[in-house]
């Protein structure tokens, strides 16, 4: 049965995974995602789960590595400096096509950066982060609702691929309060079993999780057959939101918190009668490129507008897209500071007005 | 026609690939004779470290997994807390387990992790050709240590037996070299023990085995026993440094899977 209750984003990421029969996190403690550690630690013992502060998130997403391989469903969460120190074993567990969720809570940086939200770590979730030639699965979550059903779809689509998945939250939507529906709780033992992982050969042949190929064409085989893994994810799980795309003359492509951001602009703007419309990406890998395609083949979209608040990452996709077909401005906040509806409004106003194409990053 | 001597059951017929008189081979097979002996063959999952047995997982006929450089302890944590009942052992060198991976054993072992650990001290990183190792002795040369390890320059060999002695949490602890019979079977001895402490639920396990590397010392293998025996025994002291948990019921709650 569903319930509505009120919970905070963090916290719902971690009942969400839950009811989504994962029992067992590893973690470390970093600002903003402290409450899905804490959440996690008094929740999972309730259901027979179980919680590991580790001693670092290197550690962390190593004891996910080695809980994936048992054939346990398995999350770890952190937020940015964290999930620099785990791209490593994101790698490891690409490499080795062990199915894990992990959820960056982002925040501002470079380096120490702030504890407040920040949407800077795109290219890192997107394109890489750690070494070799791979994906996740990435999940931008705009509302705890989004939250909760993301991280379920999150940890489904991971053990479908056998491939890590992340969601890339904000310190935002970390702390939010937000009624949220909750999934009924499923347990572990319905969800489908995992032939591959190493739990014990049992009678019969031995298997192996490992991610090392000496011999180069080996190497190079294996690697063609995770490209033909994301070729199938692309065609399968682009997830998008398309809103008054229809007549839109200027359309704002955005994500997660800065997306509700531009919704809350858009509507007073559409009040005003600009024809203005909104893209939001829901995953950012596989990246809905087709979709926005689409939208643009149309012919009405004069102008695009992308905002983040980062200096300029999902803007690149968005403009390999678009492909020069009209302009493409972008408007980003940067270290942690959030932008309001109205500093939003009159950007988009600018571009509608034809003015300020070239908007940069304040 | 009489069978004097055989290929354990839990080592695969697959040629390894140590060079000659490299000890590895000989702690391999320990540790696959005592998993037969203790009837854990079929739930056993071993943790391969990244490393000159970085392809134990192709020697040992056990569920095996390929963990990155030093995090064979967290990974052996992951399973064995998604698996409790199953037998957990993870293999780790001195580069792995002594420098990179230092944090990760520490914390396993103050964790009460109930696994055991092998851990091979070969004074050297014998896979990426001979460089200096955390255990590294005083005046040995080593292709980054090439006038000598000097402790002003280059500081102390850890002794990992005696730094784990300090910490809560471990039940069997033990250091041998892999020279001769005697000492080989007390290895085995040892391993055992390891072992049957995890299988126990005692806690953390690990064994400490003094192993050559004739190809980065720059020796034959005889030289290279006999330098275990004058050299690294003399500074890394054989023994039983723990059996049984310092605190018994202070480890973590093992939970059953639900
Ligand atoms: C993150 C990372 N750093 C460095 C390496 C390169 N590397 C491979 S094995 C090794 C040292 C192995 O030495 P040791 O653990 O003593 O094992 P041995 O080869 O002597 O058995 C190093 C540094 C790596 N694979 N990964
Ligand atoms: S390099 Fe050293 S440790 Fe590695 S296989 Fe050869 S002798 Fe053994």
């Amino acid at each position: 049965m569903e319930e509505l209750v009120l919970m905070k984003g963090n916290e719902a990421v971690g009942e969400a995974a839950i009811r989504a029969g994962c029992r067992f996190f590893f973690g470390y403690p970093i600002t903003p995602q402290n409450e899905i550690p804490e959440y996690m630690s008094h929740r999972l013992p309730q259901v027979s789960g179980v919680f590991v502060q580790a001693e670092s998130e290197v550690a962390a997403i190593n004891m996910v590595y080695g809980a994936a391989a048992a054939g346990v469903r398995v999350m770890t969460s952190s937020s940015s400096p964290g999930i620099s120190l785990k791209q490593e074993g994101i790698s490891y567990l690409a490499g080795s096509e062990l199915p894990a969720l992990i959820v960056n809570i982002m925040r501002g940086g470079p380096g120490l950066g702030t504890i407040q939200p920040a949407q800077s770590d795109y290219f890192q979730a997107v394109k890489g982060g750690g070494h070799g030639d791979y994906r996740l699965l990435v999940y931008a979550p705009s509302t705890v609702q989004e939250m909760v059903d993301l991280t379920g779809l999150a940890l489904d689509r991971a053990d479908h691929y056998r491939n890590p998945a992340l969601i890339l939250g904000d310190g935002l939507l970390g702390q939010m309060m937000e009624p949220v529906n909750l999934p009924p709780l499923s347990h572990p033992e319905d969800l489908p079993v995992k032939p591959w992982a190493t739990d014990g050969r049992r009678g019969g042949p031995k298997r192996v999780i490992n991610s090392l190929y000496l011999q180069a064409e080996a190497c190079e085989e294996h690697n063609r057959r995770l490209q033909a893994k994301y070729r199938e994810m692309e065609a399968g799980e682009q997830r998008w939101e398309a809103a008054w795309a229809d007549d839109a003359e200027v359309l704002v492509v955005a994500y997660g918190t800065v997306a509700r951001i531009c919704r809350t602009a858009l509507e007073g703007l559409r009040d005003r009668r600009l024809a203005v419309g909104l893209f939001r990406p829901i995953a950012l890998w596989p990246f809905p490129g087709p979709a926005l395609a689409g939208l643009l083949q149309r012919g009405r979209i004069r102008a695009v507008l992308v905002a983040e608040m980062s200096a300029g990452q999902m803007v690149e996709d968005v403009r390999s897209v678009v492909c020069g077909r009209v302009p493409v401005a972008f408007y980003g906040r940067t270290g942690g500071v959030v932008p309001s509806p109205e500093e939003i409004g009159q950007h988009v106003t600018a571009v509608y007005e034809g003015g300020a194409i070239n908007a940069g990053c304040l | 026609m009489r069978v004097a001597f055989e290929r354990p059951a839990g080592l695969t017929d697959c040629p390894t690939h140590y060079c000659p008189g490299c000890t590895h081979g000989i702690a391999h097979r320990l540790i696959a004779e005592v998993i037969t002996e203790l009837g854990v063959a079929d739930r056993t999952i071993g943790v391969a470290p990244v490393g000159c047995s970085v392809l134990a997982y192709d020697y040992f006929d056990y569920d095996m997994i390929q963990a990155s450089h030093g995090r064979a302890p967290a990974v052996a944590t992951g399973v064995k807390r998604a698996l409790p009942d199953r037998t957990v052992f993870a293999y780790q060198g001195d580069g792995d387990l002594a420098s990179i991976g230092m944090a990760e054993i520490i914390h396993a072992a103050a964790r009460g992790e109930n696994i055991t650990v092998i851990f091979i001290n070969n004074a050297i990183y014998g896979m990426t050709g001979g460089q200096m190792a955390p255990t590294t002795l005083l005046g040995q040369l080593t292709t980054t240590s090439p006038a000598g390890r000097e402790a002003p320059r280059e500081g102390y060999p850890l002794r990992v037996a005696e730094l784990l002695e300090q910490v809560r949490g471990v039940a069997y602890l033990a250091r041998y070299p892999l020279t001769k019979p005697p000492e080989i079977g007390r290895a085995r001895n040892a391993i055992r023990k390891a072992f049957q402490t995890q299988l126990a639920g005692k806690g953390f396990s690990l064994v400490e085995l003094l192993s050559t590397c004739p190809t980065g010392w720059g020796m034959t293998p005889r030289e290279a026993l006999r330098w275990v025996e004058e050299v690294m025994v003399p500074y890394y002291p054989p023994g039983e440094f723990r059996d049984g948990p310092e605190d018994p019921g202070g480890g973590p709650s093992r939970k059953r899977v639900g």
